[in-house]
């Protein structure tokens, strides 16, 4: 057979080649006004800041970029093809590896103010020169080096000697190390600034032990608790609240011959199209101090209801409302992944109905109840959406986060203590979970239940669900329905009025005199840009996502139990916690990229990540592994298996993680509230600030056109991927969707 | 007939060859030689490291000892692509969204060929599989038989020095697996292949295979042709999987001229030693060389029927005897017994075998 014909693009030269152009012909630093074509060039500038690496190193005396030119004249003879593979490697390791080092080492010690850290300066004396965040040209080097370790680590042996497996993990491992690890331990670092004339240590005690935090005042009079219990009683409450909630309707829609299950099942898709205000308006326009109800009750009575929705009981009740979805589509999986022949034992056992139903059944599903549970927890835990609207004074983790960031006080040292605590709480959430689940990985976790005929409920049973259920569902559209209804009247409780005025004020259009459509409503330039960065991190999270978990599916190597934990740990982050996260890192150098659509692409991307992840792992689980190895055996590259053979294969998993990511990155604002900027503001962070103002109508109407547009993009998949491909059970559509870590 | 595809058949050689998983040794450090041109089936019960060992002469797993050569080359640390041995899989794995011809042709366009002439190569192949026309068909079009040639069709094409099969006919029919067990050792032997051949099935092991790897708990436990397993199994284990047989424990008394004389209870026979000394012995006896004596005669194994069952051309019976249970196909040449008759038993030297203990 003939010789593979030796590529130049891929091959381990082309990543040297694109590691020296970075460092010495392109930019190093980013260029405040952009890169143009003729700056592109930038061996001989003038301007230091303009300049490459090399450059920079050569002519303006920039003695840090000596170790990242000497680590790549150091890789050079591994990149050529003509050594043994084992003195290939040799140089590849020590080049690449060393060159990752230098290029990270110059950027964390050298920044705006000269040297970073104290102990630097002491050691060196002043520096008397700056830098500035890394640019186009640093990435290349980056990335070049990257590739050069991994391909060192294939050429010893590792990862089977794939230098594609190895370049992917490296590349995942780099990812998260970048995007999650670094920004969470920055912020982390920033509880222990000192403070005042405070030290250290006594900055961190006073930020820790703080009344707001721990007191618990409430219990002997009606002053408001510490945040964290705040924050536990409410995330406890709706936990409890929603899986029984969830349990009653998977329960039905499993177990029952009711007609209107399919229509049920609907609601499972409810939090994901849904802007997180949406349940928080609906209730205030019910039950505020204009509300509905309220205007009912004084007009009958001449008695004030006040603002009790305002303060734990809203936000518990809204949280109810948002999250019941979420407990049932997990329960829905719970009950049906029960074996129905364990009951029929217990039957032909002489087990009453109820008897099966409390000695088999319930005993089954606990973990699963448990499991339920905690996953709405973690999402009450990291709800900012329903606290921010609903909360007034009652003051919980994710909004005492916001305020301190944003306040009038700026306080990152306990912005950081309280993200801390967050991502304590997050944290021991999903560990419990994980023990729930049992000691199956995540990888396994996509199972599928026993096939054979459910059990039909015992009577009880059955009108308890029913008279829990039944009334929730009603209540749940009828908020819904308000909350629309909110969008095409003039003033709420005051004039009633219909109008459109609302979608006029968001979306107007306007033909300019010259012919042009001009987009004059208030709404346009938010949507715009929340489609274009939604549209943008879609693929790039689809990718990511699925080639972890190709990763993680289909290849054994050293670390790929670490890898895995550490992915599903970065799902655990409450995007609160990475919100601050990443304007305390991503501020200054030498990732300078606050401000600009790529922190957001890089939020919603790392966000977002799970749905990629979880739907390729459904998906990948149901392909046969030797289909891949057939591919390998058949002397395609590891490169061509995968693009010929597994993606086409995975064709409606792609499509369906695209388009969730699409539609979560529209709908989260936890992390994202941190993030914007004037040029690049968000749909969900225009509808709060309209909120905050008062201005119901429009922030309704926004969130009216927000779903109409999100129902349109997943009706769209269901009729692009149809739904036979997407599994044989009604369930397993949406049980590919990821739960979880939406806020 | 001039075949449009050429030979190039390869010896395998494993030398120290072992698998481990972190603490799990799934196939324990072995030598094997696999000739040129023969086919070498690799037997044993599930889980005994058949499908593990065929892997590592693929390259899907890499040897965590031991070196492995392919036609002398030293593969040990190539990946599967480059090991020019192709694979038959146990579930085909027929890529489903290409067309027959496209799944044949798919290792040849990766191997960089053009794919017009890897097109017109595929179709020959198939030709060869008897499956000429198909080529446009999709593999679910296809019946189980045909998806098979299909795979074997896809490895051929690349004229790889080792073919292996993965239980290739666990997915057919019993009738089927026959008839494309003989087609597979046709085109085998016609093509003169290098073959190994993974099965659980010791009848169809028998069928196939020039020469037979009997496995167990990840070790070899003897390589021989099929003849050699089944009339001089070295042990308890590859005599009772090679085929039934009763395990029974008796002693030689004496050896001379390498003739062994076994003694059990009355009854005396003489058998090859095959190099055993006087002392306890294991002796696997086939069920159909269980004679029933002439009544009163003495020099008999005494035994009672514990169980006749009645099965039109023979009958099966068990017999309880003082050297422990047997079981027997077609004794009673002269006359059916009844449960509970004591009779004599004597044994046909041709289907009993002495296994050191
Ligand atoms: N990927 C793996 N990880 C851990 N153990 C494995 C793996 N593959 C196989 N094994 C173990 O190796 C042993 C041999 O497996 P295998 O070769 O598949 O057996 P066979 O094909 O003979 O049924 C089994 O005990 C199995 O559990
Ligand atoms: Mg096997």
């Amino acid at each position: 057979m003939k010789a593979r014909p030796m590529r130049f693009a891929g091959s381990t030269l082309f990543f040297w080649t694109l590691a020296a152009i970075g460092t010495a012909l392109v930019p190093w630093h980013m260029q405040q006004d952009g890169l143009s074509a003729g700056g592109l060039m930038a061996l001989g500038q003038q301007d230091p800041e303009a300049a490459s690496a090399l450059w920079q190193a050569m002519a303006h005396g920039r003695f840090w970029f000596w170790p990242v030119v000497a680590c790549l004249v150091l890789a050079l003879p591994g990149a050529l093809p003509a050594a043994t593979a084992s003195r290939r490697a040799g140089f590849l390791l020590a080049g690449g590896g060393l060159g990752l080092a230098a290029i990270v080492a110059q950027g964390l010690a050298i920044g705006v103010m000269g040297w970073s850290f104290p102990w630097l300066e002491t050691t060196f004396g002043e520096l008397g020169d700056r830098q500035f965040g890394i640019g186009l040209g640093a990435c290349m080097a980056f990335i070049g080096c990257l590739v050069m370790l991994t391909d060192g680590l294939a050429l010893r042996g590792l990862f089977r000697g794939d230098r594609f497996v190895s370049g992917a993990v490296g590349l995942l491992v780099a990812s998260i190390v970048i995007f999650t690890a670094w920004p969470v331990l920055t912020m982390l670092s920033q509880m222990f600034t000192p403070r005042g004339d405070l030290g250290v240590g006594a900055a961190l005690a006073d930020r820790l032990f703080d009344r707001k935090i721990w007191g618990l005042a409430c219990l002997g009079s009606s002053v408001n608790c510490g945040v964290f219990w705040n924050t536990l009683a409410l995330a406890t409450s709706t936990a409890t609240a929603a899986t029984i909630l969830g349990l009653c309707f998977a329960l039905i829609v499993t177990r029952t011959a009711f007609p209107a299950k399919r229509a049920m099942r609907l609601l499972t898709v409810l939090p994901i199209i849904t802007p997180p205000f949406v349940i928080g308006l609906g209730l205030i326009l019910i039950f505020g101090r204009s509300g509905v109800v309220n205007q009912l009750v004084e007009a009958t009575f001449g008695v004030q209801l006040g603002r009790w929705i305002y303060g734990f009981d809203g936000v518990f009740l809204a949280q109810v409302f948002s999250f019941t979805p979420t407990a049932f589509l997990v329960l829905i999986g719970v009950v049906e992944g029960i074996s129905p022949t364990m009951e029929e034992a217990s039957q032909t056992l002489r087990a009453s109905k109820m008897r099966t139903f409390r000695s088999v059944t319930l005993p089954l599903m606990i973990p699963g109840l448990a499991n339920a549970w905690l996953v709405v927890f973690v999402e009450s835990l990291a709800d900012f959406g329903n606290p921010i609207v609903l909360g007034g004074s009652y003051g919980v983790l994710s909004t005492e986060i916001f305020f301190a960031v944003v306040g009038a006080q700026q306080d990152f040292g306990r912005a950081a203590v309280l993200a801390g605590i967050m991502l304590v709480v997050g944290l021991c959430a999903f560990l419990l979970q994980r023990a729930v689940v049992g000691r199956r990985s995540y990888v396994s976790v996509t199972g599928k239940g026993d096939a054979g005929l459910q059990q039909t409920l015992p009577r009880p049973v059955k009108i308890v669900a029913f008279a829990v259920a039944i009334p929730w569902a009603i209540l749940t559209v009828t908020v819904y329905c308000m909350a629309l209804a909110g969008a095409f009247v003039r003033v709420w409780g005051r004039d009633w009025t219909p109008t459109l005025s609302h979608f006029r004020r968001a979306f107007a259009i306007e033909w300019a005199p010259d012919g042009r459509m001009l987009f004059s409503g208030g709404a346009w330039h938010s949507l715009f840009t929340t489609i274009e960065l939604a549209a943008t991190a879609a693929p790039i999270t689809a990718s990511i996502g699925l080639l972890a978990a190709w990763v993680l599916t289909r290849q054994r190597f050293v670390g790929r139990t670490a890898l895995e934990f550490s992915l599903m740990l970065t799902f655990a982050v409450p995007g609160t916690v990475i919100g601050v996260a990443y304007i305390l890192t991503y501020n200054i150098p030498p990732l300078e990229i606050t401000g600009t659509a790529m922190i957001l692409i890089a939020c919603f991307v790392f966000r977002n990540l799970p749905v990629g992840v979880r739907s390729g792992v459904a998906a990948m689980s149901q392909l046969d592994k030797s289909l891949d190895e057939a591919a390998i055996t058949l002397r395609a590259s590891t490169f061509r298996a995968l693009t010929t053979i597994v993606l086409p294969l995975l064709k409606p998993a792609i499509v369906t993680a695209l388009v969730y990511s699409f539609v979560r990155a529209m709908t989260t604002v936890s992390a994202v509230i941190f993030l914007v900027s004037a040029e690049y503001e968000m749909a969900t962070v225009f509808i709060i600030n309209r909120v905050i103002n008062g201005d119901y109508g429009l922030a309704i109407a926004y969130c009216a056109v927000l779903i109409v547009l999100m129902m349109t993009a997943i009706g769209l998949i269901n009729l692009l991927v149809g739904r036979r491909k997407l599994g044989r059970r009604v369930a397993a559509a949406p049980a590919a969707l990821p739960v979880g870590g939406r806020a | 007939m001039t075949l449009p595809l050429q030979t190039r058949s390869a010896e395998v050689r494993l030398q120290g060859v072992g698998k481990r998983y972190g603490q799990i040794q799934a196939v324990k450090p072995l030598d094997l030689v696999i000739e040129g041109g023969t086919l070498v089936t690799l037997l044993g019960p599930s889980g005994c490291g058949k499908t593990t060992l065929l892997r590592l002469i693929a390259g899907l797993e890499q040897a965590t000892e031991g070196q492995l050569f392919i036609g002398g080359r030293d593969v040990t640390l190539l990946p599967a692509g480059e090991r020019n041995v192709s694979m038959v899989f146990q579930s085909y794995a027929l890529f489903p969204h290409m067309s027959v011809l496209d799944n044949v042709a798919y290792g040849l366009v990766s191997s960089g060929l053009r794919k017009r002439e890897a097109h017109v190569r595929a179709e020959a192949t198939l030709e060869v599989v008897g499956l000429k026309g198909f080529g446009t068909r999709l593999p679910s079009e296809m019946s189980g038989g045909q998806q098979q040639r299909v795979a074997v069709a896809r490895a051929l094409v690349l004229e790889p020095e080792v073919l292996l099969f993965d239980e290739p006919l666990s997915n057919l029919d019993a009738r089927l697996r026959r008839s494309m067990r003989e087609e597979i050792r046709a085109l085998q032997q016609r093509l003169g292949l290098t073959v190994v051949y993974v099965t659980h099935d010791q009848a169809e092991a028998l069928a196939v295979s020039d020469k037979i790897v009997v496995m167990r708990n990840a070790e070899i436990a003897q390589v021989g042709t099929p003849e050699e397993l089944y009339t001089q199994p070295n042990s308890v284990f590859v005599a009772t999987f090679m085929g039934e047989a009763n395990h029974i424990r008796g002693r030689i008394e004496a050896v001379e001229d390498g003739v062994a004389r076994v003694a059990l209870d009355a009854l005396r026979i003489d058998l090859p030693a095959r190099g055993m000394a006087p002392g306890e012995v294991d002796i696997v006896v086939r069920p159909e060389a269980v004679r029933i004596g002439p009544d009163g005669q003495g020099g008999m194994l005494p035994a009672t029927v514990s169980r006749a069952t009645y099965m039109g051309s023979h009958t099966e019976y068990y017999f309880a005897t003082p050297v422990g249970d047997l079981f027997s196909l077609g004794a009673d040449r002269l006359a059916r017994r009844m449960v509970g008759d004591a009779i004599g038993l004597h044994f046909d030297p041709e289907g009993v075998v002495l296994v050191r203990p």
